[in-house]
């Protein structure tokens, strides 16, 4: 059983982050790595992506949003509350190597994970521009931190109520025309974000990673759920993954892999609400 | 009205019997016992005899009494009035005239003989005589679950053995002298001994008897494939159906738990020497079980939230129920073995890290990473590895859904790539929740098909349909990405291949579609290279799998082993249980060699 020190809500409630206790993982955990939780016995197995870690309070950060029924199961639990499983880390780590100037690129939850791996990149000794984007003011997580962590920071908003008004690819666009040093391009968000900024740094064969979130059952290279097409080879997203070069991904079939249990979210909301 | 002890016979199962000419029965049934009686001449005089079954004796019971070692003189039908006595056979024993009568053995009628002498050991059967009628009884089958009952629910198919039936199976087991099925079993249990053990009713000492060698014998009876080990070796199987010795070695493990008969062994001094154990699969398990009894602290490490491995996340209920397998590993906690959940070896700690804390590490992984074919479409909705469809249906217990929050795999009409019991567990899986129609398509004939021949039969009683000979080349999908068909081209069967078996050659312009909203690809896994990662300096064979010592199953680290399918490639249950038993014994022999363990520190 692992316990919930500290339970943070963010943008209105819709996005919740937790630090749970578990020393052995903080121990070992690295940016880009990812847990499988289990809230219940009768509960589904969640992969999240670590969002931060404290090896000396033993805790790891956790930020999702409330999508479905497990989230919010999730969401009603409270501090000091226990969850049943939590594995990890799993995945490979974010290679975060000092190679100079790179841009992390981060859309809605995407910022909690991205700002864990720009947090790595800093720490490398990279130059961190940050681009990160939400739907609205209200929506955007993370600002402060990555505020911190990061030399240049650019946030934007669809509708324009905070900072630059668009979608993250137009500052990017931007920093492509203006410097010529951009080593590397990090993109963390929804999958349409990620093969937008994908799709625009592939013309000036801008190295870009992105990291990736089918659907997973073990998260241990078991089930085969996580597959992902990667330069037109099947990659399992939990033992080879979950960042991979974003020009090579097929973004359209994970999108389409992703929208196969729709409906039984639903269903199973609608349980648990009767 | 006088008692002696006489065992005219030796199978108490034999209890309906008949008059071979009136075909009356001679049993006779009262509310305080069942007996059997004859009319009998003793001295000239017509006596009644009675006998009764009590425990493995039948106590016979006279009018008057019948001293020892004398005769009676005709024994007779109480209903026809004809004497017995059949002069063409004598009592194997003592060469008495003996009386026959009919027996009723489970399926068939049966001529058994009663020896007339009072107090005669034998029970009226020349040894040869014994041996016909031994192999005469027919192999008895499990009674099971009705087959379209079973359809629609998620419960164990066969009951197994009563213990009549039991009796009666273990009687067909002829004693050999020289068994040939214990070199046919991967542990080599002494199967003639707890046969015998069986025969004589001692099931629980017959439990025990297999638990020197097997400690998962109520796992090991469901799903070894017997008819290609121990039974496939068996003498009567020459002639006749085999002695159905998985049959029996589930019956004697069920019959232990069932009445609380399971005993925890006493552990030997603790020898202070620490094992980890990587995966707690059926390798893991045995390892863990055997290493405990001789004194060792044992850990398993297991990366899923559930113990088991594949015999808790890949057979299904119906084939081994979840219970049995939690049974077996509660005993391995009652000896003393700690289970550590949620744990990635490799990732949370490396063997590195293992090796500190502990003497030695045994991984038993299992081959876990799911085959694809590479087919053209093969990423579109609903096509399944048999892993995610098994472990969402058995593990996450999808098939709850929504009770239980993952969701339910769904098809109407499901294909099944592959031919091994994973496959058919795969189809009968789909088969009970709610699926109209399920095809297994297997690229060659009935006769290659790998999986058990009890598993075959059940998967086509409940109605799945097989397409042999056929090879998938391609999917097809709708709209909205999801698998609509399953392009085929049907084969035949050319010259052997490397393994011996005939290799299948696509027939030109065969090709055809078969329809489907769900296809799962059954058709193997690979080694999971999570361990590798942080291990280098353990060296893998050219397939991939961890390159032991093939005595000691020692790795190229020095006090790590590894056994199961991380070293073979999917293969048994067994199988890997012997990998388990192997290691333990090299791992005590090397660390109760005082010198190695100093050099180590």
């Amino acid at each position: 059983m692992f316990q919930i020190v500290r339970k943070q809500e963010m943008a209105k409630g819709t996005i919740i982050r937790f630090d749970i206790n578990a020393p052995k993982i903080a121990k070992k955990v690295k940016a880009g790595q990812f847990v499988i939780i289990r809230v219940n016995d009768t509960g589904e197995r969640i992969p999240l992506t670590v969002a931060d870690k404290d090896e000396f309070a033993g805790t790891i950060a956790l930020i999702f949003q409330v999508v479905g029924k497990s989230t919010a199961l999730m969401r009603s639990l409270n501090e000091g509350d226990l969850i049943k499983d939590v594995v990890g880390p799993l995945g490979k780590a974010a290679e975060t190597e000092k190679i100079g100037t790179v841009i992390m690129v981060g859309g809605g939850t995407g910022v909690a994970i991205l700002h864990h791996v720009a947090k790595a990149f800093k720490e490398a000794g990279n130059y961190v521009i940050g681009i990160i984007g939400a739907q609205t003011k209200e929506m955007l997580i993370l600002q402060n931190e990555m505020e911190h962590i990061c030399d240049e920071l650019v946030i934007t908003s669809d509708d324009g109520s905070i900072g630059e008004m668009g979608f993250v690819t137009g500052p990017l666009a931007k920093y492509m025309g203006e410097r010529h040093d951009i080593k590397l391009v990090y993109a963390i968000g929804p999958i349409i974000m990620m093969k937008n900024v994908a799709k625009l740094t592939e013309k000036s064969k801008l190295p870009t990673m992105v990291s990736l979130n089918p659907i997973m059952i073990d998260g241990t290279g078991m089930c085969g759920g996580c597959r992902v097409k990667v330069n037109n080879e099947t990659m399992f997203c939990c033992v080879d993954g979950p960042d991979f070069d974003g020009h090579k991904v097929d973004f359209d079939e994970l999108q389409n892999r992703n929208s196969l249990y729709l409906q039984d979210e639903k269903d199973s909301l609608l349980f648990s609400i009767k | 009205m006088l008692n002696q002890d006489v065992k005219y016979l030796k199978f108490k199962s034999y209890l309906n019997i008949y008059c071979p000419h009136c075909n009356n029965t001679l049993n006779v049934e009262s509310k305080e016992e069942k007996s059997v009686n004859f009319k009998a001449i003793y001295k000239k005089q017509e006596i009644d005899l009675s006998l009764s079954p009590y425990l493995d004796v039948f106590d016979i019971q006279a009018s008057i009494n019948i001293e020892p070692d004398h005769l009676v003189d005709d024994l007779i039908c109480p209903h026809c009035n004809t004497s017995l006595i059949n002069k063409d056979v004598k009592c194997g024993e003592c060469e008495s005239p003996v009386g026959e009568v009919t027996i009723f053995a489970a399926t068939k009628l049966l001529p058994f003989y009663l020896c007339t002498k009072q107090g005669c050991e034998w029970h009226g059967l020349t040894k040869r005589d014994e041996r016909r009628i031994k192999l005469k009884i027919p192999r008895q089958a499990m009674p099971e679950q009705d087959q379209k009952l079973r359809v629609h629910n998620h419960q164990e198919v066969p009951y197994g053995y009563t213990s009549e039936l039991a009796l009666l199976e273990a009687g067909r087991c002829l004693q050999c002298k020289n068994p040939q099925c214990v070199l046919g079993c991967p542990v080599n249990i002494d199967i003639p001994a707890f046969i015998a053990l069986v025969a004589e009713e001692k099931f629980n000492e017959a439990a025990k008897k297999i638990k020197e060698t097997n400690v998962l014998p109520a796992v090991c009876g469901r799903v070894c494939p017997q008819e290609s080990q121990c039974e496939e070796k068996c003498i009567v199987g020459h002639k006749d159906e085999p002695v159905a010795i998985g049959r029996l070695e589930r019956f004697v493990a069920d019959f232990e738990r069932k009445m609380e008969l399971v005993e925890i062994p006493v552990i030997k001094k603790d020898t202070n020497k620490k094992i980890a154990v990587v995966g707690s699969g059926p390798a893991g398990l045995t390892l863990a079980a055997d290493m405990r009894q001789k004194g060792y602290g044992v850990t398993i490490f297991e990366a899923l939230h559930e113990t088991g491995g594949v015999l808790t996340y890949g057979i299904p209920e119906f084939r081994l129920p979840k219970s049995i397998v939690q049974f077996e590993i509660n005993y391995l906690k009652e000896i003393g073995v700690r289970f550590e959940l949620n744990h990635v070896i490799g990732n949370v700690l490396t063997v590195d890290e293992l090796l500190e804390h502990f003497d030695a590490v045994f991984v038993g992984v299992g081959a876990g990473l799911p085959k694809f074919m590479n087919l053209p479409n093969e990423s579109l909705g609903n096509i399944f590895s048999s892993n995610e469809y098994l472990t969402r249906m058995n593990l996450m217990k999808a098939y709850k859904f929504p009770e239980y929050d993952t969701p339910k795999p769904k098809g109407n009409k499901v294909v099944v790539i592959g031919g091994g019991n994973v496959a058919m567990d795969c189809a009968r899986t789909a088969i009970r929740t709610g699926s109209a129609e399920v095809t297994i398509v297997y690229r060659r004939s009935r006769h290659e098909l790998p999986a058990r021949g009890e598993e075959v039969h059940h998967t086509e009683e409940e109605g799945v349909k097989f397409r042999l000979l056929t090879n998938p080349i391609k999917y097809l999908g709708t709209d909205h990405n999801t698998v609509k068909g399953l392009e085929c081209i049907q084969m035949e069967l050319g010259e052997p291949d490397e393994s011996g078996r005939r290799r299948p050659v696509p027939i030109e312009n065969s090709e055809f579609t078969i329809e489907c909203d769900m296809a799962i690809v059954a058709i193997g896994t690979g080694p999971n290279p999570i361990i590798f990662q942080s291990t280098p300096d353990m060296e893998l064979n050219k397939w991939g799998y961890i390159h032991t010592d093939p005595d000691t199953l020692e790795t190229t680290k020095e006090f790590v082993y590894a056994g199961g399918d991380i070293v073979t490639g999917s293969a048994t249950v067994i199988e890997a249980m012997g990998a388990g038993r192997i290691a333990a014994n090299a791992i005590h022999a090397k660390l109760s060699k005082p010198k190695k363990k100093a050099k180590k520190k």
